[in-house]
């Protein structure tokens, strides 16, 4: 390791770099519990204001505070929003990882750091920027108390002055962040200046990145997934939410409560529409979304791995007794203290097939804070029309993560709450069947308790009963109803979200993802064309079952590579499961988990290299 | 032509609303022939037809177990539902939120209450949701043909010669400890107590939990069980003598107020509570534990109402929803307005 110190301006004299302009990615290295979280969120937004595409994305420990946390800020004229590999300018604050992080840079990368840190011995490929962060702080922070939490704001000036952020932008951002606490606001705004103003004194431009306005992020808004797909729940109509706090889903349950609160109390009686449990365990929590939605509520319970698998038995009865139940799963690394607060794509497989028996379930597959609106609001119809729990397969990056978006549509369709038999209808008919195919469709109609009429009871159980909803252990009776619900399968695979394809006909190479592997694949399929003059089709994933333009996706391809964020290729099994014998030797896989979002780098590195194979 | 006059039909018998036992009624049962739970069966249709419920509003709930299976067995024309082993409480718990107006009565068992199920029976309790919750307790798991639950005695002996030796679980102590508004103990030979305690229970709004004493004549009602009929119906030890006036009877009961306790209830319905051998105070919590842990000691099975606070608001008034059932607002009361999209979106710019 060379120790030769480079004097800053000696490295600007000796190479005048090329200007990169609005395409780099920050890491920002810190502490978690240090209150780093406002000045990465205010430096996300400040470059967000400036109608340059950004994103962000937290890699944070399963802990509250003391340990090693990294927050990366991406922006890119092209639009491109998935993790980037490469890291253009550091931050490195936090002493216990700063040695680690420099080495890993590429030549040429930026570092800003507390000069006490003295990382200038440790590369000399490197433009390094100093800073007094402890001398600098006092002065604008009186507070002593104060000062760990607005000592972050430093770099924030400092990197606006090295990038050119124009300060009113971090102001604008710090106004946004703080409300209606305007003193908090200003504090920290002084300490973002005193790095401005340090900046512009001392340090020397060397590295080779500048961010100017652009006019991309216009009328767009920045919301996590979690937060909209609770807002999803709420203009779904959700009447009922149960849950056990597990990360990463608390937050999603949390901000259900938050906007229920705002916009769910009755304003003629000041009483709720809505009742929200925090449930002793996940048993509960989906036992009591099971007597919601047999009783008629629109319920909901919010969970992650563990839970999905606490949850299986009552999954398993509600396939049985036919409840509607919408289950966001926001996916999550591994068993009990494995990785918690890491990303992962790990319960697709499980999750289809989810209890025991015969079973298998509707799955959605948000890819971005849009979808998890959207699909927020289509899982709870998809539920009732279908009579049966869906499940939405979030992750913790696109839950967790803040992401920029076009603003939500408002539903255009009314709610529907599938087929459910009034009192007249029930005067009208006479008597109804619960189980019985009455449409041909395989969904038969149901009664709410309380209906008051005395022909609309009926006994829910497992699935020993015929369809009248009798008990029953005839053969033919188990057997037609097994058969009945394979059907109701068949009938949503046509309902539920078609995949979107895109460049779909015309290419030996298709490429299949889901979720949030789909900002990678984008980013990508442009690598893949323009470095190896790879063309590939592309179809995302949106519901399990599969629409058949899946199927006639993969006919139409000579190879498919299907991207997911797991080490088993789950995706992958679950399309050999579903796809004709012939097609299912033209899948290939690409698989990414190390805990960390998927990044564009590893797609195209691997199917350039099975090409080549 | 002759003319023949039959003769007059007898009066039909219905309750305040008009309808008549029979439908009240259930499915025949497929228990063993003497079994307890029958008997609570027929309980549970007198005090529903006593009272004059409307089945429609009625919603069944149990778990698993033989126990479980009685819901099937009385008012056909409610909705049920026969959820998975010891989970009823949360099923119970979710049907209520959905639909306030329900009468939500689950049956659960010894087994499905107190182990398997002992997670949700205590969050039950704490919440204090209004529902009926009975466990038809025989000391064993009947259906998986006798093997000991936790409420067996120490002592207490299997058919196949095997004796507990652990301490049993009493779910009455529990349930007291940990805030359900209305509980006792039951034995489903002793009729007068357990009728006049469930159509309390009807007339009560909280959790209430009745534990009843209900012999497996299969597995557990032999010599060394604690749980047959003759050790129960040696053992019984009443607290008080109880009876129950619903609120539509205009019935003036005199009463000696030095003897008698007086309760009345949610709907207006009166519990009348007679002193026997000593004083018994029912809000006191401190004094129901004491007396159950000595019964314990002393062998004794002491039933009765031990515990009631009429004053306790329950769950869905402490989540403050609105009258009306959450399972049918419309959508207008559902889904916010663009507006308030429109306005959150604008937040987020």
């Amino acid at each position: 390791m060379a120790t030769t110190q480079i004097d800053i301006s000696e490295a600007a004299q000796s190479t005048e770099p090329q200007r990169v302009l609005n395409d780099l990615s920050i890491e920002v290295a810190t502490v978690n519990g240090s209150g780093s979280q406002t000045a990465n969120t205010v430096l996300l937004r400040a470059i967000f204001q400036m109608g340059i595409p950004v994103s962000g994305k937290n890699l944070f420990p399963s802990n509250i505070a003391g340990l090693p946390t990294w927050f990366t800020i991406r922006a890119s004229k092209h639009g491109y929003i998935a993790r980037r590999k490469e890291i253009d300018f550091l931050v490195a604050m936090n002493p216990e990882t700063a040695e680690e992080d420099v080495r890993g840079l590429d030549a040429g990368a930026a570092v800003v750091y507390d000069e006490r840190l003295n990382l200038k011995r440790l590369r000399n490929d490197l433009v390094f920027y100093p800073v007094p962060f402890d001398p600098l702080v006092a002065p604008c922070c009186p507070d002593a108390r104060l000062r760990k939490l607005v000592r972050n704001m430093i770099y924030d000036g400092v990197v606006a002055k090295l990038l050119g952020i124009p300060m009113e932008e971090i102001h604008t951002a710090l106004r946004k962040q703080f409300k209606k606490k305007v003193k908090a606001a200003e504090l920290n705004f002084n300490a973002a200046k005193a790095g401005y103003e340090f900046a512009e004194k001392n340090l020397v431009k060397a590295d080779r990145h500048y961010l100017e306005r652009m006019d991309e992020t216009r009328g767009k808004i920045i919301i996590d997934g979690n937060s909209a797909a609770a807002l999803g729940s709420v203009f779904a109509g959700c009447t009922v939410l149960t849950w056990y706090p597990i990360t990463p889903s608390s937050s999603l349950a949390e901000a259900v409560i938050e906007y229920m609160k705002r916009y769910r109390i009755d304003p003629a009686t000041g009483k709720a529409t809505f009742a929200i449990v925090q449930a002793e365990d996940e048993l509960a929590a989906i036992g009591m979304v099971m007597g919601a939605g047999w009783a008629g509520a629109r319920a909901m319970t919010t969970t992650s791995g563990p839970g999905i698998s606490l949850m299986a038995e009552f999954v398993g009865l509600g396939y049985y007794v036919e409840i509607p139940a919408v289950i966001f799963d926001v996916q999550r690394v591994g068993p009990s203290t494995g990785l918690p607060t890491r990303t992962s794509q790990g319960d697709i497989l499980k999750t289809a097939v989810l209890s025991h028996g015969d079973t298998k379930h509707l799955l959605l597959f948000p890819c971005s804070v849009e979808e998890c609106f959207t699909m927020g609001i289509e899982a709870f119809d998809l539920a009732e029309e279908f009579q049966t729990p869906v499940f939405v397969m979030m992750d913790l990056d696109l839950g967790m993560n803040n992401w920029m978006s076009d603003p939500f549509p408002y539903p255009e369709k009314p709610i529907s709450r599938g087929k459910v038999l009034s009192v007249e209808d029930l005067n009208r008919l006479g008597h109804f069947d619960r189980y019985r195919d009455v449409d041909g469709d395989g969904v038969g109609y149901r009664t709410l308790p309380g209906t008051r009429h005395p022909a609309a009871g009926y006994f829910a159980r497992g699935s020993g009963h015929n369809e009248k909803a009798i008990y029953s252990e005839r053969p033919n009776d188990y057997a037609n109803n097994m058969d009945r619900l394979a059907h109701k399968f068949e009938t949503a695979r046509q309902r539920v979200p078609g995949p979107l394809i895109q460049n779909g006909r015309g290419h030996e190479v298709g490429i299949l993802a889901y979720g949030t592997s789909h900002w990678a694949v984008v980013e990508s399929l442009d690598q893949l064309k323009q470095e190896a003059g790879i063309e590939a089709g592309y179809c995302r994933l949106r519901a399990f079952p599969f629409n058949n333009e899946v199927k006639d996706f993969i006919r139409q391809h000579e190879r498919i590579y299907v991207v997911e964020q797991n080490r088993d290729g789950q995706m992958h099994s679950l399309l050999r499961m579903e796809i004709d014998a012939d097609d299912v030797k033209k899948l290939r896989s690409v698989r990414h988990y190390n805990g960390i979002p998927i990044d564009a780098r590893s797609i195209t590195d691997s199917i350039v290299s099975q090409e080549e194979n | 032509m002759a003319t023949t006059t039959l003769p007059p039909a007898p009066p039909r018998k219905v309750n305040r609303i008009g309808l008549e036992v029979t439908e009240y009624r259930g499915n025949k049962s497929t228990l063993c022939a003497g079994c307890g739970h029958n008997a609570i069966t027929e309980r549970i249709i007198e005090a529903f037809y006593e009272m004059g419920v409307e089945p429609h509003r009625v919603a069944k709930l149990s778990g698993i177990g033989c126990s479980s299976k009685s819901p099937a067995y009385f008012l056909n024309a409610s909705h049920g539902f026969n959820a998975v082993h010891g989970r009823m409480p949360s099923v119970a718990t979710g049907t209520m939120l959905a639909n306030r107006n329900l009468i939500a009565i689950g049956v659960s068992g010894d087994g499905d209450s107190a182990s398997i199920g002992i997670g949700q029976f205590v969050h039950l309790m704490r919440r204090n949701l209004p529902m009926i919750y009975i466990i038809e307790d025989n000391g064993c798991y009947g259906l998986t043909k006798g093997q000991f639950s936790a409420t067996a005695d120490i002592g207490s002996k299997l058919k196949t010669g095997v004796v507990n030796d652990l301490p049993p679980i009493d779910t009455c102590a529990l349930a007291i400890m940990l805030g359900a508004t209305y509980v006792g103990r039951s034995f489903s030979g002793d009729k007068k107590q357990l009728l006049a305690l469930l159509e309390g229970a009807i007339a009560h709004r909280g959790t209430v939990m009745l534990d009843v004493i209900s012999p497996c004549v299969t597995f557990n009602d032999h010599e060394g069980s604690t749980k047959s009929y003759s050790y129960v119906k040696d053992h019984d030890e009443p607290i008080s003598d109880v009876s129950f006036i619903p609120f539509f009877e205009d019935i003036a009961v005199e009463y000696d107020p030095g003897t008698t306790k007086d309760i009345v209830l949610y709907d207006g319905s009166h519990l009348l509570l007679k002193k026997l051998a000593n004083d018994y105070d029912p809000s006191n919590k401190a004094e129901a534990l004491r007396v159950l842990t000595e019964a314990h000691d002393k062998g004794e099975v002491v039933t009765g109402l031990f515990y009631i606070d009429t004053q306790r608001p329950d769950f869905l008034g402490l989540l403050n929803v609105v009258d009306e059932p959450l399972a049918t607002l419309p959508e207008s009361r559902v889904r916010p307005p663009k507006e308030v999209l429109d306005a959150v979106m604008a937040e987020l710019q």
